[in-house]
Formats: structure tokens, C-alpha cells, sequence
């Protein structure tokens, strides 16, 4: 291609495409709706913002088909703010995938948030230069995730609710699996691979290291420091925080206090401190008073 | 150059003394540092509070968001002693976001970002372009550094566009877009930046060379005085 092979550079390998999420470790990710919102996410300290039209807490509310948002403002969330911005596309739509990397956006999210476009099939990420997101309640899903070319993980939590129960049990789901991978043998990891429905290298790979190839963040119902501490704790790698912090009284002091949570979220004094006086977290909602779980969607 | 014969066997590595590195561990990629340490046996920690510096010889400022990382640093009452260990002749070494950190003038960042600025060159935060700009590339490596090439990861990098009579430049790549030909690793004094991540590619010589840095130079950072510094996230309300 070049006088100078040795020269030549590669863009959309999978280095380059994990390599920004594990920038992003130790961050908080933050769902935005309008450029004053990706605004205040910025100066709360946040990683990267995720541009919505409307947040988790209110697509529950108002039902019907949630899509991709109107490229205009992505276009103007880009425009306001210096860290990466994520946008989400349907489940399976990757034509909407499409518009989001012509549109430049640093990372996809195939997110069971919106209306799933397809009900038998993620997208394929691998073709895209773009990287992708992608959640998981199980080992077995995240695993099929990043053999479908997921270059993070997260769970999904039960976005919308503020209630973070969801989020422990994937999480716990996720990390306890691969605990017990690292202690089977040669040719129980076969049977392993049968049961996750997931492919028996990526199991082999997850088994030798002791963690998912690509890394794992922690979302859907993360309203507080504490929570943000608490899915540290329990092993994710960074956090997304949707409704959260704009449904919340202070948005701008909760989204500072919630950055300060993250990254020292192994200091309960520090987190003690950030906690005080936040004013009203968001509603929240107990699940067994929900309609549709948001979470059972993606396969 | 000075410098120059710091690679590549440094007396304090040849005396066999060990210096314990910091690495920033507020936020970004700081596994990957450690265990770079880790395979060249230099005894390295995480940093997070000032009370974490004492004693240690030399400091890495990792890959993350550096508008992320210059709020915290300053909220958690870092930044103040970090920078006078630095300014007092600390080895340093920073890679994409800890370049910015580093740098004398940037461009395209926040008004309020915050940084060492003991590195004289101007840099373009996100230069390179946004991530489906992001690429690999081979790095041409100058002398000090063994001379031939290194894997280059480029994520959402800053851009190098000059560097001052002081700075000596150790790297260098072509932005994919133009073909221009841009510095990527440079040295002043006891600092080296890095535009992209050596340390998510298992070449270990500009770690090596850092390495070699802290080990002759016999730097340590004192204990910051108690309370020093420490500012209250939520004061400002």
C-alpha cells in the first residue's frame, strides 16, 4: 500500500477498539440528553457521555418503540464536549450501527434499552470500525457478545429503576462463573462451553486469565456513591450511570460525587464524605412493580 | 544528549537497588503499567492519596480521560505534591492522557484542565482524530531508545505539533490522515511522554528506559505534611 509497509496504520483493530475501554476503566460513564447535560457530565468529571433523547426512567415511562437518536443531537453532544461520546443502536439494527459510525461516535452501544430490531440476531460487529458495548446478564452472554465482536461488556442491571438489585445479580452472575472456570479442568471446560452456549476458546481464554478478554463495566440502576462502590467492589471495571444522576435532585453535585465514588471506591471514608448532603437521589422503583423487563431482551 | 547513556544499563539497575515506582491509579489504564513494572521486577504501586508518594522514586501517569484525571487529581489533593516532586527533578513517565498531563501548552482541551506543564511542547488533545481515526502503527525509535521500530497503539491520542530547544524527541510516527510525520515519545530532564500506549503492547523497552531513568537518579519523594492539600469535592456545592 505504502513505500513504507512497517509505516502502515491499521484503524478498527480489536486492540484499538478494546484499548478505549480500558481507558475508560476506573470512569463513569454518563447518559446525557441534551449538550448542556454532556456539559455538566464533563465537568462532573466524567469519562464519556452517552448521547440520548431521552433517558431509561422516562423511555419505561412513555412506552412505546425507542430507537436510535436523531443524529442532530449527537451531532450537537459531540459539538459541546472533549471525551468520547457513545450513542445506542437496536439490538440487531445494524444499519442504525451504520449512521452511528458515519456519524463518528466512539463507541455503539447494542442496547436492550431501546426496542430490540431483531429477535433472533445481534449485530456483527466485526466489519465495523467503530467499537461496540454490549450487555450481559450471564458468562454465556457476554461471552456470545464479544465472539460477536463486543469489545466491552457490561451488565445490564435493570436500566430505568434506580434499583440496583439487578445489576448485583449479573455482576455476581458474571464474576462467580468465571471463578469457577478458573477451577474446572481440561475437559470440564468443554462441558462449560455447552452450558454458557459460548464458543470453548473464548471459555478456554476466560479460564486461563481469570477474566473476560475485553473489560467489564457495571450498569442499569446505579443511583448512588455507594452503589457505584458497591459494583466496584464486587469486580466491575467502571460504570455507566443512566437516569441516575439527571433524574436526581443536584445532578451536577451527584454526577462529582459519583466520578469521586468510582475512583476511590475502596475508601468507605471518601465515599462517606462524597455522600453527605447530595439531596434527593432518583424515585426508584421496585421491580416486581414493573411491566416489561428491560433486561430480558438480547439473547 | 545527556541522557543518552541512560540506555541501556543504568548504574542503579547494575548496583541492583530498587526504587518503587507510583502509578497514578485515580482512573484509566493502570493494571497495565503495574504489570509492565511487574515483568521488568521494578517494585510498583498504585497512587491515590498524597500520603501514597512517600517513598516513592519515580511516577507513571497512565492512559484515561486526562479532563477526568486533572479533576481528581486536584480533588484529592494530589496534584499540589505531585507536581512539586516532579518540578524537583522526580522521573517521569506518561502516556497518552499522562502526555497531555505533562505538556507545556494544549489545545482543544477544557479552559479549567489542569496540568504539569513541565513538558515544552504544545499538543493537540484528540488530534489524531476521534476513535474510528484510532490505529496502530509502527513507532520509529531514535537511538537512546535501541533505534528501529515499536508497536504504536494510538487511542483518541494527542497529537505532538512542536517541541521546544529542550526536549529531545525519542519517537516518531505518521498520522494515518495526512502522512504528516509527528513526534510521539519525547524526553525533557526526568520527564518522558508517550502519545500512544506501550504499555498495552508487549515491547517493554520505553518502560525499560524509564526504568533506567529512576534507577540513576536516586530520587524520593518525601512524606507530604499531614492534611496537606486535601480538598473537599463538595465544597463548591
Amino acid at each position: 500500500m505504502s513505500e513504507h509497509p512497517e509505516t502502515t496504520a491499521h484503524t478498527g483493530t480489536f486492540q484499538v477498539k478494546r484499548g478505549l475501554a480500558d481507558m475508560l476503566r476506573g470512569g463513569v460513564i454518563m447518559d446525557v440528553v441534551t449538550p448542556e447535560q454532556a456539559k455538566i457530565a464533563e465537568d462532573a468529571g466524567a469519562v464519556s457521555v452517552m448521547a440520548l433523547e431521552r433517558v431509561p426512567a422516562d423511555i419505561r415511562r412513555d412506552g412505546g418503540v425507542a430507537r436510535m437518536s436523531d443524529p442532530a443531537l449527537i451531532s450537537a453532544i459531540q459539538e459541546a464536549v472533549t471525551i468520547p461520546v457513545m450513542a445506542k443502536a437496536r439490538i440487531g439494527h445494524f444499519a442504525e450501527a451504520q449512521v452511528l459510525q458515519a456519524l463518528g461516535v466512539d463507541y455503539i452501544d447494542e442496547s436492550e434499552v431501546l426496542t430490540p430490531a431483531d429477535e433472533a440476531h445481534h449485530i456483527d460487529k466485526w466489519p465495523f470500525t467503530v467499537p461496540f458495548v454490549c450487555g450481559a446478564t450471564t458468562l454465556g452472554e457476554a461471552l456470545r457478545r464479544i465472539s460477536e465482536g463486543a469489545a466491552m461488556i457490561r451488565s445490564k442491571g435493570e436500566a430505568g429503576t434506580g434499583n440496583v438489585v439487578e445489576a448485583v445479580r449479573h455482576l455476581r452472575s458474571i464474576l462467580g462463573d468465571i471463578r469457577r472456570l478458573t477451577q474446572a479442568d481440561s475437559a470440564e471446560l468443554y462441558r462449560w462451553a455447552k452450558e454458557l452456549g459460548a464458543p470453548i476458546g473464548l471459555v478456554q481464554e476466560v479460564a486461563r486469565a481469570g477474566r473476560l478478554p475485553v473489560p467489564l463495566f457495571c450498569a442499569g440502576g446505579l443511583a448512588t456513591p455507594a452503589d457505584v462502590s458497591l459494583v466496584m467492589q464486587l469486580g466491575a471495571e467502571a460504570v455507566f450511570v443512566g437516569s441516575g444522576i439527571f433524574k436526581s435532585e443536584d445532578p451536577a453535585r451527584r454526577a462529582r460525587a459519583i466520578v469521586e465514588a468510582a475512583a476511590h471506591f475502596d475508601d468507605p471514608e471518601h465515599v462517606a464524605k462524597v455522600s453527605r448532603g447530595l439531596g434527593e437521589a432518583m424515585r426508584g422503583q421496585e421491580l416486581s412493580a414493573l411491566g416489561e423487563r428491560l433486561a430480558e431482551r438480547g439473547w | 544528549m545527556r541522557w543518552g547513556s541512560a540506555w541501556p544499563s543504568a548504574a542503579g539497575e547494575a548496583r541492583g537497588r530498587s526504587v518503587t515506582v507510583g502509578v497514578l491509579a485515580l482512573q484509566g489504564d493502570v493494571r497495565e503499567h503495574l504489570a509492565a513494572l511487574a515483568e521488568l521486577e521494578i517494585p510498583a504501586r498504585p497512587l491515590r492519596r498524597p500520603t501514597d508518594l512517600a517513598g516513592v522514586g519515580g511516577v507513571v501517569l497512565p492512559g484515561g480521560e486526562s479532563t477526568t484525571l486533572s479533576l481528581l487529581l486536584q480533588s484529592g489533593g494530589l496534584f499540589e505534591p505531585l507536581a512539586a516532586a516532579i518540578a524537583a527533578g522526580m522521573p517521569t513517565l506518561g502516556t497518552c492522557a499522562g502526555l497531555v498531563l505533562l505538556a507545556q501548552k494544549v489545545r482543544g482541551g477544557r479552559p479549567d484542565q489542569r496540568g504539569f506543564g513541565v513538558l515544552d511542547c504544545t499538543v493537540l488533545r484528540n488530534g489524531y482524530g476521534r476513535q474510528v481515526e484510532s490505529f496502530e502503527a509502527a513507532v520509529e525509535l531514535a537511538e537512546p531508545l535501541g533505534g528501529g521500530s515499536m508497536p504504536g497503539v494510538f487511542i483518541r491520542a494527542p497529537l505532538i505539533e512542536s517541541v521546544g530547544p529542550e526536549v529531545a524527541v525519542l519517537g516518531w510516527a505518521s498520522r494515518p490522515r495526512d502522512g504528516a510525520r509527528h513526534p510521539v515519545i519525547c524526553r525533557q530532564g526526568n520527564v518522558v511522554a508517550a502519545a500512544f500506549h506501550p504499555e498495552l503492547t508487549p515491547d517493554r523497552r520505553l518502560h525499560r528506559y524509564f526504568a533506567a531513568m529512576v534507577a540513576s537518579c536516586e530520587f524520593v519523594a518525601a512524606r507530604p505534611k499531614r492534611g496537606a492539600g486535601v480538598t473537599p469535592v463538595n465544597a463548591a456545592g
